[in-house]
């Protein structure tokens, strides 16, 4: 569905998108993570056909994007960051305007507005202002926006950002629920969000792709390194000589926590569960143990985490 | 086409949409307003061989409409919908960037001719008043209202393309209103100078806006003048056109 070969874009004296390559199924959900100025609004607004790439190429179901442009942008429906829309027009007057934009004739735009109302949960307030509406109802009419024309790409910029939790949730459903008909492209700084809603993550770091995978084979890469927090209540010597003869345990930091509990930090080796291991120790010394968690991993730890081999390449 | 009248409905509508087009039309009528008392003071006292329509715009009044309310109406054009961001939804539709140009320039154009409207207002009044069918006639109103046209569509051309050179409504109406003063002021250059004398001359009188204007007044549309409003008009909507495409290969 997506064919990006070799792109790069340049602004004045800046890189954004360092020569990257990646290509996208019909059919999958991808999400497009990373920090903020990593490149990923660069790579989406070039995807969508808004500016051309300074070098390499873009097709989206085999159209140039820059070449065949009105052919590649009938089949994308994108919704640029912040989502921008005409404050002063009303929902569905809206839709019907993007839609007759998009080629839709007079008919049909009117159907594909009643449906895709339907589909994002607009119906209530088809005859409301836009700029009147919630941020979480605005986000909705900038994803009917996308889908209106039926496209078989949907490039989505940070959907969920700056929505409540009861939002989000109910934008991600929304997106779930494209999966299969439609081929969409995400982009978001939140690991979680990608985890939960993508097939396939792109992790972009400083204009490039550093990792393409399946949430859970990056999470498989990530696991060995996973720091485990237990909280237990025992002498600190008695910890610290514990973790210290425990071949398991790679690093480890104690400090004080409440009453008598320590905090301790326990960096396992490669690949190992060291849960297991902390509940055995204390129960053999009769250490009450009061909370055992594994940290999930920022989306830091997994830039840290893929940028490391290149780092020690260089040493 | 279909897409330019989408496109048009939603730029004129826009206008009626906001605060500001009301304002506008507010502002318009309140100076034709001003301008007819002054007219029908000074009709009043002494008599006058003029035309009306001539007498309309000899007053500085056409010109402050003109300098000041085009750049107002054209800031909001580019410079809005960069500010927001919609011009990057509006870019990834398969639409043309001349399409876009030409209908956001349409809009303001037929807002602007709607803006003088109460011009044909106080017209009515005179003739009504003077009882006499000959104070007024088509052919210098129409005269009149092409020559406002054509002025217009200069005016409202600089102010498409101020506007589509940034993204801050003030600055883009700044710019305008300084291309227009320019463009202005560029034919009192010749008003010193005999005609014919150079080159140079020649070509500032063409420049004239005021005279060119003096003619439309009395119901003299002039071919040359028409083709020179329209060529500029084409021009500066050309480079208006360009700086769109400009993020093409910015």
């Amino acid at each position: 569905m997506i064919e990006v070969s070799n792109l790069t874009k340049r602004y004045a004296g800046r890189t954004a998108v360092d020569n990257i390559s990646f290509t996208v199924a019909r059919g999958e959900i991808v999400g497009l993570l990373g920090p903020n100025g990593a490149g990923k609004s660069t790579t989406m607004r070039v995807l969508s056909g808004f500016m051309p790439a300074t070098r390499g190429t873009v097709k989206v179901a085999g159209f140039d994007v820059f070449h065949d442009a009105d052919e590649a942008r009938r089949r994308i429906g994108y919704m640029p960051e912040n989502n921008p829309l005409y404050p002063e027009m009303r929902v569905r007057e809206y839709l019907k305007f993007r839609a007759r934009l998009k080629g839709l004739g007079w008919r049909q735009s009117r159907a594909r507005v009643t449906t895709v109302m339907e589909q994002c949960g607009l119906t209530d307030v088809g005859r409301r202002v836009i700029g009147q509406l919630s941020k979480g109802y605005k986000q909705r009419v900038g994803l009917a926006d996308a889908l209106v024309h039926e496209p078989d790409l949907i490039i989505l910029d940070e959907p969920t950002i700056g929505l409540d939790p009861q939002q989000i949730r109910s934008v991600r459903e929304l997106i779930k629920g494209l999966a299969g008909k439609h081929t969409v492209l995400i982009s978001t700084h939140i690991l979680p969000e990608a985890e939960m809603m993508c097939n396939r993550m792109l992790i972009m770091f400083d204009g490039r792709v550093l990792a393409a995978d399946t949430p859970e084979n990056l999470h498989r890469r990530m696991a060995g390194s996973s720091q485990i927090i237990a909280e237990i209540a025992a002498p600190a010597e008695a910890l610290r000589m514990a973790w210290e003869h425990l071949p398991e345990v790679e690093q480890f930091d104690v400090s004080a926590g409440e009453g008598e509990y320590f905090r301790c930090a326990l960096t396992p080796r490669e690949g190992v569960d060291l849960r297991p291991v902390i509940f055995n120790l204390a129960r053999e010394n009769g250490w009450a143990l009061r909370e055992l968690t594994r940290r999930r991993h920022s989306l830091e730890d997994i830039y840290i985490q893929v940028t490391k081999p290149d780092v020690e390449a260089v040493e | 086409m279909r897409v330019f009248w989408t496109l048009l409905r939603r730029e004129l509508s826009a206008f009626f949409f906001s605060l500001t087009g009301y304002v506008i039309i507010a502002a318009v009528t309140l100076i034709i307003g001003y301008n007819f008392v002054v007219f029908v003071q000074k009709l009043g006292s002494d008599p006058t061989a003029m035309p009306l329509t001539e007498m309309f715009y000899n007053s500085f009044y056409f010109w402050l409409i003109l300098l000041l309310i085009t750049p107002v109406i054209t800031m909001r054009l580019f410079a809005l919908e960069k500010a927001t961001g919609t011009f990057e939804t509006l870019m990834t539709t398969p639409v043309g960037d001349v399409q876009v140009v030409a209908a956001k320039f349409s809009a303001a154009v037929i807002f602007y001719m709607i803006a003088w409207l109460p011009l044909l207002a106080c017209m009515a009044i005179i003739q009504h008043f003077a009882r006499q069918n000959s104070v007024l006639d088509a052919g210098t109103v129409g005269g009149m209202y092409a020559g406002i046209l054509l002025t217009g569509s200069l005016f409202i051309s600089l102010g498409c393309f101020a506007s589509s050179l940034t993204r801050n409504q003030m600055t883009a109406a700044m710019i305008s209103f300084a291309l227009g003063v320019s463009l202005f002021s560029l034919g009192f250059l010749a008003t010193g100078r005999p005609a014919d004398a150079d080159w140079q001359s020649q070509m500032l009188a063409g420049f004239n806006l005021f005279e060119q204007m003096h003619n439309f007044a009395r119901g003299v549309v002039d071919t040359q003048t028409v083709i020179f409003f329209v060529s500029l008009t084409f021009l500066f909507l050309f480079l208006t056109v360009r700086v769109v495409e400009s993020r093409r290969w910015k």
